[in-house]
């Protein structure tokens, strides 16, 4: 070897069953280096990290875990593809690592006889020994691996064994031509794929025969025990509910905390700019537009990272398949995906991290029809509308002495939305996303203690892909609508005209001579463009002030509060449960001096926020995730004409029935 | 019969899996070939799907795909 080839780094592919401890062998072999992309053109995950063998630096990637390479899905196809060198810019792999289960070993070793048919040498990391010897089997690695003519090496992670020993076989196959043992017949090559697929199973039998001896005693696998409950026919889904509500309360009241420490921070920090820097232009571009923006991002982390943990805790520990086993007769009901529910569940939280949870389905028609609804699941950012519109028109209220007609109406949204979104899985499914429905089949994994640093992991993992992605597209879009609120500067008015109602006297302000906010935003371009749809959302029972808030809430539901607050003049500060922008809206008027609200008007403003989007973090997502803007548009395009629709109904039907 | 009626419990042997679709190619990718034994642990809640136990493993299926794979006791 000369020495620019010592030189080269070397591309090393690491492949294996799900559940199969590859992800684990992964974190360990390249630390927190790891890189994570998608393949060009494709929403598969590209995973790669340094890892060093025998001093030669070399590039190992993590394909997606599979049962096959026979490409009949799009991971597969994209791991066959790497490994014979046919993607663009990933170079042909120089050697493979086949992580192989210990425990399931017969159908893990069905992908390695596949893997000898690609040329390149492979080295087995043997992984879940420990596991396999405690049920009293054991294994003859060596002879396993003069059967399969291939080195195999049993790794444990947490003790760190045979992880060297690993990277020095690595190195002594490189450039060595692997010799493959000897699977098929001629009679099987020409029967075809089936016929291939019972010689490696015929030829697996063999080898297993030869160096694996099984305990005879029938063995009561702790799994099974755990599952007689956990999948008990009725027990099971109690439990399961009782986890979801546990996974939703935790996420609720744990993140609500550094939420509001985070958004208090922002706010200090855009204080400190104000007070630090002169009035002007910039000021407030940096403190308005770059940290409120920056803030809005941000303040999605700790949702983000609780709800990862959860899902990587329930995936790793197996929990997460028994889930899915035991709900989807009732989501195949609806055209979705037993694997649905933890992402449409989460996304009562918040969608963000709903929708990045729509990895674990492999059916690319059913996970972008569990994207497209996601969002109907009222999201936590809609509860300050929700509120604010209840504590206003419907406080007090009581049906039947003591239901109380806000919680009914909360109930209520949330009700709508998940009837509509069932409604649209359904007709997505039969339409836009046609496509024969997919296998369940799933394995049902022991359950195995979640590896604590995997989870970490991958918890921040997934959180710096949000900042990354989505936080640019959001950062983006708060400066533009942070200008449009902001310009054009409304004149400082000399003499301030009086208005009827409660609307306080405007007066300039004194410190920095700028136009109060109010006044400001309703000559601002958002003030122009909320009078020019007044047209458009009067039938829904909306005015031009309303049509302002509607505009700046596109960017975030919550936004709704605020620029209410600051439309009529009772200060930025005010939350959905402030007295004075409770009476304000109470009290608010048309030109023409009627009412701007009824309880009709809350109820469609209502109904509008359960069926829009409004949400740019959640576009900014649901582009990534689908590696397109045409998916990301038809959801604003098709959730908004629901919304209007919804809203429409709502205030017209009300009207006529005469609860104007 | 087919591994759908197959009692819950019973060990049995695969004879032959029906089809050629990609769901037919899938489950013998898995392992579920003739010759293979199997057993049903037990169904889902709402009676689908069913648990199989094979070569060492255990595999969630639709009845309908179970319905493919022809097994003698």
């Amino acid at each position: 070897m000369n020495d620019s080839g010592k030189n080269k780094p070397i591309t090393i592919a690491l492949a294996g069953n799900p559940n199969a401890g590859k992800t684990t062998l992964f974190n360990a072999l390249t630390g927190l280096k790891q890189k994570v992309a998608n393949y060009p053109g494709v929403t598969v995950e590209r995973k790669e990290g340094p890892w060093a063998v025998n001093g030669r630096a070399a590039n190992l990637i993590d394909l997606p875990g599979l049962y096959s390479l026979d490409a009949t899905s799009l991971d597969e196809h994209i791991a066959s593809g790497v490994i014979r060198g046919d993607l663009a810019d990933v170079p042909k792999p120089d050697a493979i690592v086949a992580v192989v289960d210990a425990t399931n070993l017969e159908r893990n070793l069905y992908l390695v006889m596949q893997m000898f048919e690609f040329g390149i040498p492979v080295v087995i990391a043997l992984t879940m020994i420990d596991v396999f010897e405690k049920q009293k089997h054991q294994i003859d690695i060596e002879m396993l691996g003069v059967m399969l003519k291939t080195p195999v090496i049993a790794v444990n992670v947490k003790s760190g064994r045979g992880l060297e020993e690993l990277a020095s076989k690595v190195h002594e196959v490189l450039n060595t031509t692997p010799s493959i043992p000897h699977i098929f017949a001629e009679a099987d090559e020409e029967s075809g794929h089936n016929g291939k697929i019972f010689a490696r199973y015929n030829f697996i039998s063999k080898v297993v025969q030869e160096s694996v001896w099984h305990s005879d005693q029938k063995q009561h696998r702790l799994s099974d025990k755990i599952d007689k409950i956990l999948t008990h026919r009725f027990f099971g889904l109690i439990i399961l509910v009782a986890v979801l509500l546990l996974v939703f309360q935790t996420i609720f009241s744990w993140a609500s905390l550094p939420m509001d420490l985070l958004e208090q921070s922002f706010g200090a920090a855009a204080d400190f700019v104000r007070a630090q820097m002169p009035p002007g232009i910039l000021t407030d571009l940096v403190a308005d537009g770059i940290i409120a923006g920056v803030g809005g991002v941000v303040v999605f982390l700790p949702q983000i990272l609780l709800l990862f943990l959860f899902i990587s805790l329930l995936e790793d520990s197996g929990y997460m398949a028994r889930a899915a086993f035991l709900l989807d007769k009732l989501m195949s009901r609806v055209g979705l995906h037993g694997k649905a529910f933890l992402p449409l569940f989460s996304s009562f939280a918040c969608a963000i991290p709903g929708i990045m949870a729509t990895r674990t389905i492999e059916s690319r028609r059913d996970r972008f029809a569990t994207i497209m609804i996601a969002p109907f699941m009222s999201c936590s950012a809609r509860l300050p509308v929700y509120t604010l519109m209840i504590a206003t028109f419907f406080a007090g209220q009581t049906v039947l002495g003591y239901i109380s007609v806000g919680a009914l109406l909360m109930l209520a949204m949330y009700t709508l939305g998940i009837v509509v979104a069932v409604a649209a899985a359904f007709v997505l499914k039969r339409t836009v996303l046609k496509a024969a429905p997919p296998p369940f089949l799933m394995e049902l994994p022991p359950y195995r203690l979640p590896n604590l640093r995997t989870v970490v992991q991958n918890m921040l993992t997934r959180a710096w892909l949000f900042l990354k992605r989505a936080g640019t597209v959001i950062l983006a879009i708060s400066i533009i609508l942070w200008a449009l609120m902001y310009f054009p500067r409304a004149q400082v008015p000399d003499s301030v005209p009086h208005e009827t109602g409660v609307e306080r006297v405007e007066t300039a302000n004194s410190e920095t001579d700028a136009p109060p906010e109010g006044a400001q935003l309703r000559n601002s371009f958002a003030g122009k463009l909320g009078h020019a749809i007044e047209p458009v959302i009067e039938p829904l029972g909306f005015d031009w002030k309303i049509g302002v808030a509607l505009i700046a809430s596109f960017a975030a539901r919550e936004v709704l509060v605020s620029t209410l607050s600051i439309i009529y003049n009772v200060g930025k500060d005010q939350n959905e449960e402030s007295e004075s922008l409770i009476s304000a809206v109470r009290n608010a008027k048309k030109e023409d001096g009627q009412p701007a609200w009824t309880p009709l008007t809350a109820l469609s403003l209502m109904v509008f926020f359960v069926l829009a989007m409004q949400c740019m973090s959640t576009l900014a997502v649901v582009r990534r995730e689908t590696n397109s803007w045409s998916w990301p548009l038809f959801m604003l395009g098709y959730m908004t004409v629901l919304a209007y629709v919804g809203a429409l109904i709502t205030y017209q039907g009300g009207k006529i029935l005469g609860l104007a | 019969m087919t591994l759908r009626d197959l009692p819950v419990g019973q060990d049995a042997r695969v004879t032959s899996v029906n089809g050629n679709s990609v769901i037919t190619r899938r489950l013998m990718e898995m392992g579920l070939i003739p010759g293979v034994a199997v057993q049903v642990i037990k169904a889902a809640p709402f009676g689908d799907p069913i648990e199989v136990r094979l070569r060492g493993y255990s595999l969630a299926m639709r009845k309908n795909e179970a319905d493919a794979i022809e097994v003698v006791v």
